[in-house]
Parts: C-alpha cells; sequence; structure tokens
C-alpha cells in the first residue's frame, strides 16, 4: 500500500517537472513547427538565473521565502525572455520557412553556442539554491513525507495545464494561435499577422521554459550540462503527447512520470529508459502521438 | 479474351456512399477510351480500383485475361497497367534524363528490390530508354533541366513519358489536360496521343474538355452517379441526350466541327 | 570500369596508408578514431540522400563498440578484423530488425524515433552493473590473425585496418549509389508518391539504407573502440549521434569522400581545441554548423562538387 502511494506522490511529482519542462517546447513546435532543442538552454538560463537569484535574496537577509520563490522565478522568466528575444530575432527568423529538420538543426547549434555561454557567465562551479525547498518544509502522512515544493510544483503545473487551455480557447489570442497552429497559411490569408504571432509564441516559449530550470533549482544542483538531460526528456514528453497539444503534454508527462516512479520502485534497473521505452512503444501504435492525428497528405 | 481490360460489375462502397456501381466495361487493345462526367461521378474511383489503388467491393476486374481485382498496386504496375496524374508527379530535383532514366530502369527490373539494389541505374538499355521516350514526347529541348524548372505543359509531357518508360501495354490517364492554356490542349495531346499509338498502348483517359474527347478517343464512357449511362463512339456519346442533359451540355455542331479540322 | 572518383579515392587511401610509418604517433591515432567515425557519418548520408535524418546512428556505434569490447572479453578472441566484422554484423542485425518499424516514418518522426531507441540502449548499459553501467568498461588488445603488435606498431597496424575497411566501404557505398536502388534516394526525397506509382516499395528502399547506416555504425564503433581502448555507455548518447550529424552537415551529403575528409578535420580541428581553448568548443562547434546551414546548406563538399561541376561544363 505505501509502496502504491510512493509511486503515486513520486510519479505526479515527476510528472509535474515534465509537464513544466514540455509544456514550452510544445507551444513552439505547434504554432511554429520548430522542435528547439535551445529549449535546454532556456532550461538552464533559467536554472542558473534563479540560483544567482537565490544567492541574492537569501544571504544573510532573513526575508519571507514565499517572497524568495517569487523573486527567483520572476528572475528566471526575465532571463528567459531576453534570450528568447536574442534568438528569435537574431537567428531564428532567418530560418523561417526552411525545412523543418534543418531548423532543428539549427537550434542544435544554437544550443551548443549556449552551452558554452553559460560557463564563460557562471563558470564551472555549481550554484545551490535550496533556500525555497528547504523553507516550504515538508507533510507527514504516516510513513509518507512529502515535500512540500513538488507540492507546490504540481500546483504549479496544473495552473499552467489549466490557464493555457483556458488562453487558448478564450482569449483573442490564444484563438489567433489556434489558428496558425492549425494552419500557418490560411491564418496568413485571413490577415493574422504571422510574424508577430511567431515572436510572441517563441518568447512565451521561452519563459516557459525558464520558469521551468528556475522551480526545478532548488532541487537539483546546478551545474554544467544540466539542459542536456532535459531536451531528451521534454523531447520524450512531447513525441508522445503529440506535437502542439497540451493536453497531450499532460497526459504524456503523466503517463511517464508514473511509469518511471514505479519503474524506480519496482525495477529500479529500467528506471532510465522507461521514458524513451514509452516512447517507442507509443510511436509505434500512433506515430504522431496520443492526441494529434495523421496529417492529411496534401498535394 | 482479346480483351485488355475487362471490367465485370463493378462496384464501391465508402461506408454508406455508393461511389461506383454495376460497371461492366470491355476495352480491346489498343483502343483509346475517353472517359466523362461530372466531378464525383465516379471516374475517378473507377481508375484508382483498376490501378489497384481500392479495392472494389463487388466485381471483378480482369487484365489480359488475367484476374487482378485487389492486388496490390505496385503488383499491378509490373503487370503492365500504368497512370499519370492530374497535377503532375514529377521529381523536382532530377532533370528531366534522370527522371526517365530512372523509370526506364525501374521498368527494366521488375525483379523486386534486391535486383534493384545490384542493377546500375545507367546502364546501356535504360538510358537508351530514356532517349527514346524523351524523342518520342519531344521534350529534348528540356533534357538537362530540372524538373522544377519545367512549364506546365513540359511536366505533364514528363509525367506521362514516366508513365510509359517502363513499357506498360494499358495506360491510364487523369486529366491530362488539366491546368494546360487552351492553346495548349490540342497540341500537348496530339504529342501524347501519336506517342502512345505508336507504341501501341491501350489509353484511358480522363477528360473535361469535350473537343478533346470528340477529337482523340475511339470510344467515349460517360460517368453518372456512379455508374456508366453511355458507352459508344465519341459522335453517338456526345449527342446522346442523357449524356447532354446531365454532363456536357448541347453540343454546337458547327464550331465543334471547325475547331477539330482548323486546331 | 573504375572511374575518376574510385580512382582518386584509391590513390588517397594507399597514400595515408603508406605515409602512416613516418607521421608521429598521434596524427596516425587521431587519423584512425577519425576514419572509424568516418564510418558512421557515411551510413548518415546514405540516409540523408533520401531525405532521412537520423537522430540515433549512436546507438550502431555504440553496439558495435560494445559487441567488439564484450566478445573479446568473454571469449578471449581478439582478432581485431574479425570483431569489427561482427560488430558491423550485429549493427545490421539490429538495423534490419529495427528497420520494419523505422522504415515508416518520415522528417521529424524518423529522427525522434531514432533518437529515442539509441537512448533507450544508453538506459540499458547505464543499469548494467556488469557491464561498468556508466564507467563502461577496457577493451582488450586486439591482435590481427596471429601477430600481436604493441605500442606504435599496434597503432599502425590499426590504422591500416581502419583504412582497410573504409576504403571498402567507400567503395561499396559508391557503387550502391550508382545502383537504381541507391539512386531512388533522391526520387524518394522528392516524391514518394510517384515512386510508388512506378512499381517500386519506397519501405524496401528506406529499409536497406537503414541496414547499410547500421553496418556502417557497427563497423565505425567497433574500430573506434579498438582504438580508444575503452567503451562506456556515452557512445550512444545523444550528443554523440549529434557529433556525428554534426561531421554530416559541414561534409555535405554529396559524395562519399566528403565523410572521411570532413571526420579527419573535425578530429583535428576538437583535438586543437581541446588543448587550447577547450571552454570554447562547443561554441565554436555550434557557430560553424549555424553558418553553414544559413550559408552553404548542402555542406562544404558541396562546394568542391561546384568546381568540379564548373570545369566539367564545356559541353
Amino acid at each position: 500500500m505505501l509502496t502504491a502511494l510512493s509511486i503515486l506522490t513520486d510519479g505526479l511529482a515527476y510528472a509535474a517537472y515534465l509537464f513544466i519542462i514540455a509544456i514550452g517546447l510544445t507551444l513552439i513546435f505547434g504554432v511554429m513547427k520548430i522542435l528547439n532543442v535551445a529549449h535546454g538552454s532556456f532550461y538552464a538560463f533559467g536554472a542558473y538565473g534563479a540560483a544567482t537569484a537565490v544567492g541574492i535574496y537569501f544571504n544573510g537577509h532573513d526575508w519571507n521565502a514565499a517572497g524568495g520563490f517569487l523573486f527567483m522565478v520572476i528572475a528566471g522568466m526575465a532571463i528567459g525572455l531576453v534570450l528568447g528575444l536574442v534568438l528569435e530575432r537574431g537567428i531564428l527568423r532567418w530560418v523561417y520557412g526552411k525545412d523543418e529538420v534543418i531548423v532543428v538543426l539549427v537550434t542544435y547549434a544554437v544550443f551548443l553556442i549556449l552551452e558554452d555561454l553559460v560557463v564563460l557567465i557562471w563558470g564551472a562551479q555549481s550554484y545551490p539554491a535550496y533556500q525555497p525547498l528547504v523553507a516550504a518544509g515538508s507533510i507527514d502522512l504516516g510513513d509518507l513525507v512529502l515535500s512540500n515544493y513538488d507540492i507546490v510544483l504540481v500546483v504549479l503545473a496544473a495552473l499552467l495545464a489549466v490557464g493555457s487551455s483556458w488562453a487558448l480557447r478564450f482569449t483573442r489570442y490564444g484563438r489567433l494561435l489556434t489558428t496558425v497552429i492549425f494552419d500557418r497559411e490560411i491564418a496568413a490569408a485571413f490577415g493574422i499577422n504571422v510574424t508577430v504571432v511567431y515572436t510572441v509564441t517563441f518568447l512565451i516559449g521561452a519563459m516557459l521554459g525558464a520558469l521551468s530550470g528556475a522551480v526545478m533549482a532548488p532541487k537539483i544542483s546546478v551545474t554544467l550540462g544540466i539542459g542536456v538531460e532535459v531536451i531528451v526528456l521534454a523531447f520524450a514528453v512531447v513525441a508522445i503527447g503529440g506535437m502542439g497539444s497540451i493536453e497531450g503534454a499532460l497526459v504524456g508527462a503523466l503517463i511517464v512520470g508514473i511509469c518511471r516512479a514505479a519503474a524506480v520502485h519496482l525495477v529500479p534497473q529500467i528506471e532510465l529508459f522507461v521514458i524513451y521505452g514509452v516512447m517507442a512503444a507509443v510511436l509505434i501504435v500512433r506515430p504522431y502521438g496520443l492526441f494529434v492525428r495523421a496529417q492529411p497528405r496534401k498535394i | 479474351m482479346s480483351d485488355i481490360l475487362a471490367v465485370r460489375d463493378l462496384e464501391k462502397t465508402f461506408g454508406s456512399l455508393l461511389a461506383a456501381r454495376d460497371i461492366t466495361v470491355s476495352v480491346p487493345a489498343h483502343q483509346t477510351v475517353g472517359v466523362i462526367g461530372a466531378n464525383g461521378a465516379g471516374k475517378t474511383t473507377f481508375v484508382n480500383m483498376i490501378t489497384g489503388h481500392l479495392r472494389p467491393t463487388k466485381g471483378s476486374i480482369w487484365f489480359e485475361g488475367n484476374e487482378i481485382t485487389g492486388r496490390p498496386s505496385r503488383e499491378i504496375t509490373r503487370l503492365g497497367i500504368s497512370r499519370s496524374f492530374q497535377v503532375a508527379q514529377i521529381f523536382p530535383t532530377l532533370t528531366v534524363f534522370e527522371s526517365m532514366c530512372m523509370a526506364a530502369a525501374i521498368g527494366r527490373h521488375t525483379g523486386g528490390f534486391f535486383s534493384h539494389i545490384v542493377t546500375p541505374l545507367h546502364s546501356t538499355e535504360a538510358i537508351a530508354d530514356a532517349e527514346a521516350a524523351i524523342a518520342l514526347f519531344q521534350i529534348a529541348a528540356y533534357r538537362d533541366t530540372r524538373a522544377l524548372a519545367l512549364p506546365q505543359g513540359v511536366r505533364k509531357l514528363l509525367d506521362i513519358g514516366m508513365a510509359i518508360a517502363g513499357h506498360p501495354r494499358l495506360l491510364l490517364l487523369d486529366e491530362p489536360t488539366s491546368g494546360i492554356s487552351i492553346e495548349e490542349k490540342f497540341d500537348l495531346m496530339q504529342i501524347v496521343m501519336s506517342a502512345l499509338k505508336s507504341r501501341k498502348i491501350t489509353v484511358l483517359f480522363v477528360e473535361h474538355d469535350m473537343e478533346i474527347v470528340g477529337r482523340f478517343a475511339d470510344r467515349v464512357l460517360a460517368f453518372y452517379d456512379g455508374t456508366v449511362i453511355a458507352d459508344g463512339t465519341p459522335g453517338q456519346t456526345l449527342d446522346d441526350p442523357k449524356v447532354q442533359e446531365l454532363i456536357s451540355g448541347t453540343r454546337l455542331k458547327g464550331v465543334a466541327a471547325g475547331r477539330a479540322a482548323g486546331a | 570500369m573504375a572511374n575518376r572518383s574510385q580512382i582518386i579515392g584509391g590513390l588517397a587511401f594507399a597514400a595515408a596508408a603508406v605515409a602512416a610509418p613516418f607521421l608521429p604517433d598521434w596524427v596516425v591515432s587521431l587519423a584512425t578514431i577519425a576514419f572509424a567515425n568516418a564510418l558512421v557519418v557515411l551510413g548518415l548520408i546514405v540516409l540523408w540522400r533520401a531525405g532521412l535524418v537520423s537522430f540515433g546512428q549512436a546507438l550502431y556505434y555504440c553496439l558495435g563498440g560494445y559487441v567488439v569490447a564484450l566478445i573479446a572479453r568473454w571469449t578471449g578472441f581478439t582478432d581485431a578484423f574479425v570483431l569489427v566484422l561482427l560488430g558491423g554484423i550485429v549493427g545490421g542485425i539490429v538495423a534490419f530488425i529495427l528497420g520494419f518499424l523505422i522504415a515508416r516514418y518520415r522528417e521529424i518522426f524518423f529522427a525522434m524515433l531514432s533518437l529515442a531507441l539509441s537512448m533507450i540502449l544508453y538506459g540499458v548499459l547505464v543499469k548494467t552493473e556488469s557491464l561498468g553501467s556508466t564507467d563502461g568498461f577496457s577493451v582488450l588488445t586486439p591482435t590481427f590473425i596471429g601477430y600481436a603488435p604493441h605500442r606504435d606498431a599496434l597503432n599502425l597496424a590499426l590504422y591500416w585496418l581502419t583504412l582497410g575497411i573504409c576504403a571498402f566501404s567507400a567503395l561499396g557505398v559508391g557503387a550502391y549509389f550508382r545502383t537504381i536502388a541507391g539512386a531512388l534516394a533522391a526520387p524518394v526525397r522528392d516524391n514518394e508518391i510517384r515512386v510508388e506509382f512506378l512499381g517500386v516499395s519506397v519501405s524496401h528502399v528506406i529499409h536497406v539504407k537503414v541496414v547499410i547506416a547500421g553496418i556502417l555504425g557497427g563497423l565505425g564503433g567497433g574500430l573506434a573502440a579498438l582504438a580508444i581502448g575503452h567503451v562506456d555507455p556515452n557512445m550512444a548518447y545523444w550528443t554523440t549521434s549529434g557529433s556525428f550529424m554534426f561531421v554530416a552537415i559541414l561534409a555535405g551529403a554529396g559524395s562519399v569522400a566528403a565523410a572521411f575528409v570532413g571526420s579527419l578535420l573535425f578530429e583535428g580541428v576538437r583535438s586543437f581545441a581541446a588543448d587550447t581553448m577547450p571552454q570554447f568548443w562547443q561554441m565554436i562547434l555550434g557557430t560553424a554548423l549555424l553558418v553553414t546551414i544559413l550559408f552553404v546548406p548542402e555542406g562544404l563538399g558541396s562546394l568542391l562538387l561546384r568546381l568540379r561541376r564548373r570545369k566539367a561544363r564545356p559541353s
């Protein structure tokens, strides 16, 4: 019984983590058809930014921990915004319309550059940012110990999921985005300024990516190479759920989260590749992911 | 059976939609058959069933005396039935010569993909076949031009040329003159039809232009609502009152005769 | 009936073989690894010509390496030639099996599925204690038909073996490109529907390419394992696939030679950068990649081809 509950709670926490990471990636892909490898860089910059902010906020001051969390998140997202702007206006806009795979390679190149940039800015040491995590404390439910910070993450993930679905469906801008997701050419024919939509979407995606890094900073050791592993995880979740589908990312994150938690508790040997196994399994049955129908071929 | 193609009681339903019904047609070798009818009348369904892209719900299809009903399209192509497309399906980055060479080489080596791995592409036979097809369709001027740079008419000729490079005995043309300007339609069809006749290929062509049909077909099948409502010489079919009412409209005799003579 | 490229290629390989004893040790070692990696890149090129980009060739590279290392460790059999060949064969068999699945995908989905498959291998290896998990394990010193060379002689022997396998592969792939199946790459990339209507199964064509790339990957991985003396799960990590892809893009898909020249250049620059400016290496890589994609999308190798074509234009 305890194991089952642990699997559930661990799975939810991990799912929240995956979803927050993946939502920015799937949004950018859905609207712009770009599979952004540099998403890992947004994560990294967000994490480093958050760690720096935490360092500033908590060193020697006895300020409110929740305020620290907020400060950390805002700092991370601000960095994401700036980075996103530079990337989109500086590099990406030159490759719109090119072959999808070519654009992926461009983002891969950008990712490589940014990896070294991180070292140039922050050096090779690791930055602790544990204060918000520790300050949040934990809840004891008998034998089960839940970290409050994990609960915060789960709530955040839920808010993001609900908020983005609502925004896409009920706000004017959200519906513009949905049109562009559906068909860029038709959207442009309707008079929608697709270029502006692209820029705004990329910025939102960048901020979400940086947000994911910022909120994870207290849980991990913010050091070299944290972006590398995140990329494949995000890809896997997005591929499972269907590229461009936020509901898909949510379901994908949940599936992977629970599966991985189950593996960790029951069959630890398969923990690391369970996510890729699930991804391969889903792609075999539904090549375009769970929530995306096959695109009809346009002759 | 000396008929190259025979279709008996052919029917195709998509769920509750009856797209084709009660089609029974026999085509003798070397005949040129025009297929007319409004959009949705069942012409494309008919063509797709013959080429193996749709499996008939009922009925049978016979090619050169052998039943081919329901066989996969790749097999049917290898048996000797080929088709061209309404929107010319070409290889944009290959030149005309390379495209023809590819089609010719594939046509010559129908032994399946093992033979493809060991056979060189530019064999003397394939090259000869390609040059012959290029000459036949009079597109030698474009021999080394990449397909994406070709004008529309030449694209169509390339498309049809690739379809016959493998020496099929039956060719289905899907709206060969669609997208071609009125001035060029006749010349294009002239080239195509004389090429096909010289190779003794039996032709079924779908067309919307009644004058083209009248000029080039030996026989006309008129489709309406999924079935054949008229089958005869162009004169007979195009003058059939049912056809005129449902498909073509009344033909102005004077104008048509003048066109056919002077074009 | 050797054509001009074959003659030039043959001479280049011969020259590379003959020059080796006169070159410093580190150059020979570097070249060995470069040529081993070039085989994987060649496999990528085979796929790329058909419009397919694989983000997971590291799968076969890693398989080849581990096959070599494990067979030597478990059976004591250390003949280099046979081991590497087995690496290639295993790569081919795995590719054949996976091909049934992956040959149905295109574009981004082909890329992502291949990525997933390589990461599965990575995950399996990392969690396998008996195989040393993340540390991997060392490869026994190879022998060559009974001879057990050491140090410099070993270096040379591995180098010559690598050159030989590369020359053979280059010839084979070149010949394949001139066959119908090989030449079908461009038509498949351009218009699959048309290819199907000509009577050819596109899945079969792609399946063959996947297998060829798998064999080449396995050969490359096996040779690399012998040259480096060590295997670890990182050989299957996506960043390894990324570096192969990097060389392929720089080199371009236009010629077989480009894979070898490109790989040699890449290893040279990588060595140089590792010594002088390791903190900028990825930045340099990324910038070079960006510049190539944006301004010379067909790869640097295509520049050479354009020159050659211009000279041959007079007709």
